[in-house]
């Protein structure tokens, strides 16, 4: 399992070397990956239904954190969807991205996002699950970004990546605190322990967060103008970033943590309200729109709404729906945005108003599309319309806001009954349109995906007893924490439910019929709208922090070196004085019976030079004055016989000297800039800094808190490490870790000063 | 910046070698005695400085025969590669290991990874110096 859901990782590194070696087969090469992946997990299937399956890898023992990957029946629909899916997505975005230029950089990316995605869906450890789940908002950033010339994709990407990364933080929040509640970061655990959690005095907390974090990710309203947006990636992308991925992962937690923190009023409310809201939003906006990947991608926005409000209604019947509707939906979106991206492909154009009659040139592009549209309307024989069924069921008996909930459902059935003949009659049927290349059948490639994922909509509307036994039972008692009991059919007689999808279609249909001369009435209302909507507030949002950062970059980063120093000083001198103040007080003991005048010599000495190289206006005077004051201070060491130190100290001082004279050949006169005020200021900063330092030193004389370690290093030195010179063993042996960290931070700054001369040297060079 | 006067020039002639010498020894002995590979790489940077205070920062590169910077990398490869035999044979990082070779006469050569570590330390300093004072010298010009 481990190696199964690194093996994208691994892949991706070297999918650049097998894009060489494969050509313009590289697509159909790496989809080998997620298809036997996917076979590897269907041998779980007959295991998931007696319960879930715990797999444990270690990885950091030390902290608690493990590998342990859950398989139940949720986390199996999940990864089975996601490996399915993408192996069609890798073949179809290999003919439809073919000689793109970074074809290979595409596959990379891709590659590791279906892996964060799998490992996000089949983490047991809430660390590992945030893990991936930041990776996947990285990496679905570089997707979505992935025509980085394009001014507007860098914008869109970089949009999604800053609301699902807020997300992001937000869900770390939550988990935390499921931890803290629960005691474990391990979700089997968590599932196991449901009950203390609602009186617990984080809940309100922790499911605030959670769903922030859910919410942001799945696209909710008010976040959900940053998906329609992300359309500005290739169309591989958006098929599989919108069907079975990205987006779900929100889908997933808030599924995965039901059983944990549902049945609390507070969880069934956002979650039925905001979906709900969500649902019509989307349903709304995919009617009116005339892009049609921007119709699709709406109309995932009122499925996400539609999955969000199913597990808030939190019934048996709603699970059922919600596992069922997750899958039909991931079977047609993920097939209608890969002919989208066909018909984009070989017409040239997005816009549904210029399509037309297409039927006659893309016969087979055609079929499929009025397949995969009738499951998204929810018509027989399509598994959406059991889905749809069932929903409509599950809300006619909901506990709570039953009606309302039904009048949101069937608006926005209506509503995607006309989606769905925008995205399956407009573009086929009718009159032929103007597009600007003329229209032929795709590629192989880019129907074999589609093709399928259709037939096996087919399939499971005619056969649902077949997902039903093998994977459905045990996902829908994963989701609802308890087995239940459900029979899915085709057919459930006359009924309220079928009564309903029945008005919805015809309303539906009629609705397609006004399309073209509503639609632009339509746009403008939105246009209006998009002036107070949530997108203006990202963009204040986003505005404001700019105009923060400036304003605390003046206020920090002035550039003048004195206010940095005084600020480092004062504040460095003034918390660790503080600290000892209230901790141990002034008091020391000054011992000077038995010291010797020559130790007089040296502190005056120090001093000396210390109130001179302060004083002087001659630069060269001063460094002298401060070897003077190394110097001194490599006697004491020697005195205090520490001749490694002081032999150090020597060498150090030596060439400090050396160095600082280098600089100052390069600096211009000694001119007195600064006011008497500043100058008092700085001195009484820097003799507070001194006495402070100086009231440290003599406590350090009394007080030990801890036994001194030295001993240690005296009695082990020899023995241990084979070494007399305890010094040097600290450094290269006992301690050599810290060393090794020293040097690299002496590298650093060593490419640090060359790097600052180098620039120096160029802005010179510009006229 | 280059200096003209001959009390230098032959100064740094004669000194140069002694004190790189002395650098070598400061870091074999450091074990045991006062020295290491630290004090070594600031004995050794002080004499190419000195060097290139006499003749030049072209010339001390030349002497050098590897960039500053390549002798940098070189101090933390082998401050890196020290930590390897404890790698492979699982234990905590940068556990010592000592090989203890027989000479002629029958002394022993004590090698060990401490001491590598230490080369490393050595050529990371004298790298950081040289970069240092190389790099200002060659702005100048």
């Amino acid at each position: 399992m481990l190696l199964a859901v690194l093996s994208g990782f691994l892949l991706a590194l070297f999918a650049p070397l097998l894009h060489r070696v494969a050509g313009k087969y590289i697509g159909w090469l790496l989809s080998l990956l997620p298809a036997s992946l996917a076979v590897y997990f269907s041998t779980f299937l007959s295991q998931v239904q007696d319960g879930p399956l715990l797999l444990e890898y270690q990885w950091l023992p030390g902290l608690g954190i493990s590998l342990n990957f859950l398989v139940d029946g949720l986390s199996l629909t999940f990864a089975l969807l996601i490996s399915g899916i993408g192996t069609f997505i890798l073949i179809y975005a290999g003919s439809y991205l073919a000689g793109h230029k970074y074809l290979a950089r595409f596959f990379v990316i891709m590659l590791s996002f279906m892996a964060s995605m799998l490992g996000l869906v089949l983490s047991d450890n809430l660390i590992t699950l945030f893990v991936f789940w930041e990776l996947t908002s990285i990496t679905s950033y570089m997707l979505i970004g992935f025509n980085h010339e394009d001014l507007e994709a860098r914008k869109c990407a970089l949009q999604g990546l800053f609301v699902t990364v807020a997300g992001g933080l937000a869900l770390m929040a939550g988990l935390i605190m499921l931890a803290i509640m629960t005691d474990s970061y391990s979700l089997s655990a968590i599932l196991a322990s449901s009950d203390p959690i609602h009186q617990h005095v984080f809940y309100t907390g922790a499911v605030l967060c959670l769903l922030a974090g859910a919410f942001t990710k799945s696209a909710q309203v008010p976040f959900h103008f940053w998906l329609p947006n992300a359309m500005a990636a290739p169309t591989p992308v958006s098929a599989f970033l919108h069907s079975a991925t990205m987006v779900k992962a929100g889908i997933y937690l808030m599924a995965r943590l039901n059983p944990a923190l549902g049945e609390g009023e507070l969880w069934t409310m956002m979650l039925m309200g905001f979906g709900a809201v969500t649902m019509l939003t989307g349903a709304w906006f995919a009617f009116s729109s005339t892009g049609i990947k921007k119709v699709l991608a709406y109309s995932t926005v009122m499925a996400l709404g539609t999955l969000t409000m199913l597990i808030g209604v939190g019934t048996e019947l709603a699970m059922t729906a919600f596992i069922c509707f997750l899958v039909a939906h991931s079977l047609y979106k993920g097939a209608l945005f890969m002919l989208a991206g066909a018909l984009d492909h070989e017409t040239g154009t997005k816009d549904i108003t210029r399509m037309g009659g297409l039927r006659k040139s893309m016969p087979v592009t055609a079929t499929i599309a009025v397949f995969a549209a009738l499951s998204l309307a929810g018509l027989p024989p399509l598994f959406g319309f059991i889905a749809k069924e069932l929903m409509l069921e599950a809300l006619l008996d909901a506990p709570l806001w039953s009606s309302l909930l039904l009048v949101a459902t069937v608006t926005s059935a209506i509503l995607i009954v006309g989606v769905a003949g925008l995205v399956a009659i407009k573009p086929f049927f009718g009159a032929p349109g103007n597009t600007p290349k003329a229209p032929h059948e795709a590629p192989f490639g880019m129907l074999v995906g589609p093709a399928v994922l259709t037939i096996i909509a087919l399939a499971f509307g005619l056969m649902p007893f077949i997902p039903e036994n093998v994977l459905f039972k045990a996902a829908v008692a994963s989701v609802h924490g308890t087995p239940v009991d459900f029979h899915l059919a085709l057919w459930h007689g006359i009924n309220m439910p079928l009564i309903l999808s029945g008005v919805s279609l015809v309303v539906g249909l009629l609705l397609f019929r006004a399309w073209p001369s509503i639609q632009p009435g339509l746009n403008a209302v939105n246009f209006a709208g998009s002036r107070v909507g949530p997108e203006a507030g990202y963009f204040k949002v986003m505005e404001w922090i700019t105009v923060v950062a400036s304003w605390q970059t003046r206020l920090l980063q002035n550039g003048v070196l004195g206010i940095y120093m005084l600020v480092l000083v004062a504040v460095t001198f003034g918390l660790a004085g503080y600290t000892m103040l209230d901790q141990y007080g002034v008091h020391f003991t000054l011992n000077l019976a038995d010291s010797h005048f020559y130790e007089w010599g040296i502190a005056l000495l120090l001093v000396a030079s210390a109130v001179f190289a302060s004083g002087t206006h001659s630069r060269l005077g001063s460094v002298a004055s401060m070897g003077v004051l190394g110097f001194g201070v490599a006697l004491t060491f020697i005195l205090f016989s520490a001749p490694d130190l002081g032999i150090t100290q020597l060498l150090v001082e030596t060439l400090t000297v050396i160095l600082l004279v280098l600089v100052l050949f390069k600096l211009p006169e000694f001119v007195n800039l600064s006011t008497p005020f500043q100058r008092y200021r700085d001195l009484a900063v820097s003799v507070f800094a001194g006495v402070v330092i100086t009231l440290m030193m003599l406590a350090v004389l009394d007080i030990q808190y801890f036994e001194s370690i030295s001993s240690y290093y005296v009695e082990n030195s020899a023995p241990l490490a084979y070494g007399r010179n305890i010094v040097n063993v600290i450094l290269v042996d006992f301690r050599a870790l810290d060393t090794l960290g020293e040097i690299f931070v002496l590298s650093l700054a060593a490419l640090g000063v060359l790097s600052m001369l180098k620039l120096k040297a160029e802005d010179q060079h510009k006229p | 910046m280059k200096s003209n006067t001959m009390i230098l020039h032959t100064a740094a002639l004669l000194i140069m070698p002694l004190q790189l010498m002395f650098s070598i020894f400061l870091l074999f002995r450091g074990h045991d005695e006062p020295g290491g590979g630290f004090i070594g790489g600031l004995v050794a940077a002080g004499a190419f400085v000195l060097y290139a205070f006499a003749f030049g920062a072209e010339a001390a590169r030349r002497i050098l025969r590897a960039g500053p910077r390549d002798l940098l990398g070189a101090g933390l490869l082998l401050g890196l590669a020290s930590t390897l035999p404890a790698l492979f044979s699982g234990q905590p990082m940068l556990t010592a290991h000592w090989w203890e070779l027989p000479l002629p006469g029958g002394d022993y050569l004590k090698l060990s990874t401490p001491l590598i570590f230490d080369i490393g330390v050595y050529f990371a300093v004298l790298g950081t110096i040289m970069t240092f004072v190389i790099g200002l010298m060659e702005s100048e010009e």
